[in-house]
């Protein structure tokens, strides 16, 4: 209890005493908060990043593409290939008894960015009509369904606020033909919301894509049951296909995440060590300035303990203070900002920044660790520094 | 060594490696202090009164020889028995009072209380009785910096005096204070040594200031040139 005391007052003197280095703990306030809004601004992207295409994957639907194929846009399905997987076991049924699946294409097109004016690649998906129900949460917000036959186009919700001349009814030119926008769809946040959906013959047409195909959703019997299909697949020698659950194909398109979270773990290391250097300048020039005081402390009875403990909580105080304001920036500014990146089949995935508990609770941690290692030696010399201090005359 | 002795040194030597040069500033010192007493030291610069009084409260430790505290034997003990020692013997009273600028004059008086088993409560008691004694009550809430140096030497006084040690180790506490002013410090420490029966330490440069204690002590290179007052 006597120690405790004896800590409090050394650390309540401590943080009494920072207007005294104002512009120094300022400094050292600021470079953890760089280092924290960094890293929070990395982590969150990741985050908003997962969560789009988390939302994304059902485990009820099968996607097929064709065999080594990393992405729907470079798969190709002949229709032979869509015919005999759609009778394959293990693929439900409509209400009237048809095979409950949806061939579809993903034709890559340029739209501009409107917040760099820049041009970029979107996708603009071909599907049957039935393909519409393959997703969850789907609805039309505004407008109407596109028309079997006709160059028309429903747009998803994130593409009208990430891409300019989507607007509903506005008239929007890829190659040589020409789209009318008809309706605007959500899907409940996934990244089907960063499409353009067409009528998928029309898109052949339109494309010259002939009777081909690029995947094939299917609505599965019992949900994450592949074993029927793929059997279907292995017994036709005619097949080179792979078969996924949507859920699987969209876990492992997010592999760039990882990346992400690494570079943004590496850049705020190196910043750290930034900050940690202000950290240790500013804690020993605290003890330096204090050192009568702390020489005092002791002089009286108190423990070097008091002083380490003392010192150490100034040096957690600033890095704290600047792990909050870090994180506050990263709320305000990051926090819900929407934006899109290159996906894996090179089209534009939009995503919003998103900063959960978990990583606020990681920049604190990182900003207490640079608090800690930054304040550790400077309290230790305030534990050593000779009482005898007190007694030299300089005031 | 009997009862009335507060503080003996027998044989204290102590000594500073600078560069490669020895320096010895005490070699086989002898002294007693008695309780009750009021010592000054007085001595030129670089005589070696801030290192005895350092080693008196137990700042600095002795090279060789032996220093015993009312009966017990005090330069063999660790860092921390050290400090506790100081804690439960020792107030100490400083030329610049070193009073802790971000703490008013009660929170200042009451640090070495801190260090003891008192209630809050009990703490602010004790805080008010040695303000009061000191003539500060009505400047509790106070900070140093709203104060004048003979006041702020009061408070410092106040928190020497508030644990009721046995032993004042004063370093030049009129060093830094007007002719009137330190007589008025002075005269409280006189107090203290009379009315309260607290033995004082004091160094001095100051011939009028030593004239309040019951001994004076010259020292030079290291030896008392009064022979009376050394054991």
């Amino acid at each position: 209890m006597k120690l405790l005391s004896q800590i409090w007052v050394v650390i309540v003197m401590n943080i009494r005493s920072l207007p005294q280095r104002l512009w120094m703990s300022l400094a050292a306030i600021l470079a953890v908060t760089v280092v924290v809004a960094v890293l929070l601004s990395f982590l969150s992207m990741a985050n908003g990043f997962a969560k789009t295409l988390e939302g994304t994957g059902s485990n009820d639907i099968a996607i097929v593409t064709r065999g080594g194929s990393q992405s729907e846009l470079n798969s190709v399905l002949s229709r032979h290939a869509v015919n005999a997987v759609s009778v394959a076991p293990g693929v439900a049924k409509t209400a009237d008894g048809q095979p409950y699946y949806s061939a579809e294409l993903y034709v890559v097109v340029n739209a501009i960015k409107k917040s760099s004016g820049t041009k970029v690649n979107i996708p603009l998906r071909g599907i049957d009509p039935i393909g519409f129900t393959l997703r969850d949460h789907v609805k039309i917000t505004a407008g109407r369904m596109f028309q079997p036959g006709k160059n028309e186009i429903i747009v998803g919700q994130k593409v009208l606020g990430q891409f300019s001349g989507f607007e509903l009814g506005k008239e929007v030119k890829f190659g040589k033909s020409r789209w009318t926008v008809v309706g605007i769809f959500s899907t409940g946040g996934t990244a089907f919301e960063s499409e353009l959906w067409a009528d998928a013959r029309t898109v052949q047409s339109q494309f010259r894509r002939g009777d081909s195909y690029q995947t094939m959703r299917i609505k599965l019997t019992t949900p994450g049951d592949l074993s029927g299909i793929e059997k279907a697949i292995k017994a036709d020698p005619t097949l080179n296909l792979d078969v996924k659950t949507e859920a699987q194909y969209f876990a492992e398109q997010g592999q760039a995440l990882k990346n992400i979270v690494r570079v943004g773990w590496a850049i705020s290391i190196v910043m750290s060590l930034g900050a940690l250097a202000g950290a240790l300048n500013t804690m020993f020039t605290s003890v330096a300035s204090r050192s009568k005081e702390i020489a005092t402390l002791r002089a009286i009875g108190f423990s070097n303990v008091s002083a380490f403990f003392g010192t150490l909580a100034e040096s957690v105080v600033l890095s704290v203070l600047g792990g909050l304001v870090g994180a506050l920036m990263s709320y305000l500014f990051m926090d819900g900002m929407t934006t899109s990146t290159l996906g894996a089949s090179f089209t534009q995935v939009i995503f919003t920044f998103e900063l959960s508990p978990a990583l606020f609770e990681k920049g604190i941690i990182l900003a207490l660790l640079i608090g800690v290692i930054g304040g550790f030696f400077p309290a230790w010399r305030a534990a050593r520094l000779p009482v005898v201090v007190a007694f030299r005359n300089a005031s | 060594m009997t009862d009335d002795h507060l503080f003996d040194l027998k044989g204290v030597s102590k000594r500073f490696i600078k560069g490669k040069e020895a320096i010895s500033i005490f070699d086989g010192l002898d002294m007693t202090i008695k309780k009750g007493d009021f010592l000054a030291i007085m001595g030129p610069s670089g005589s070696g009164k801030t290192t005895l009084l350092n080693m008196l409260g137990g700042v600095d430790q002795p090279t060789g020889g032996e220093v015993w505290f009312d009966g017990k034997r005090i330069d063999k003990l660790s860092e921390g028995q050290m400090a506790n020692w100081r804690a439960g013997n020792i107030g100490f009273i400083f030329q610049f009072y070193n009073l802790m600028p971000m703490l008013n004059a009660a929170r200042n008086v009451e640090l070495p209380l801190l260090l003891t088993n008192l209630s809050a409560a009990q703490r602010k008691k004790s805080v008010t009785a040695a303000l009061e004694l000191v003539g500060l009550a009505d400047r509790a809430s106070h900070l140093p910096k709203e104060m004048s140096g003979g006041q702020m030497q009061r408070v410092a006084i106040a928190r020497a005096i508030v644990s009721d040690p046995k032993l004042l180790l004063c370093d030049e506490p009129t060093g830094d204070l007007d002719r009137n002013t330190a007589d008025e410090i002075l005269e409280m420490l006189q107090l203290l040594n009379k009315e309260f029966g607290k033995t004082i330490v004091m160094v001095t440069h100051d011939p009028s200031a030593a004239k309040y204690a019951t001994h004076t002590l010259h020292l030079d290179k290291g030896q008392f040139v009064e022979k009376d007052l050394v054991a």
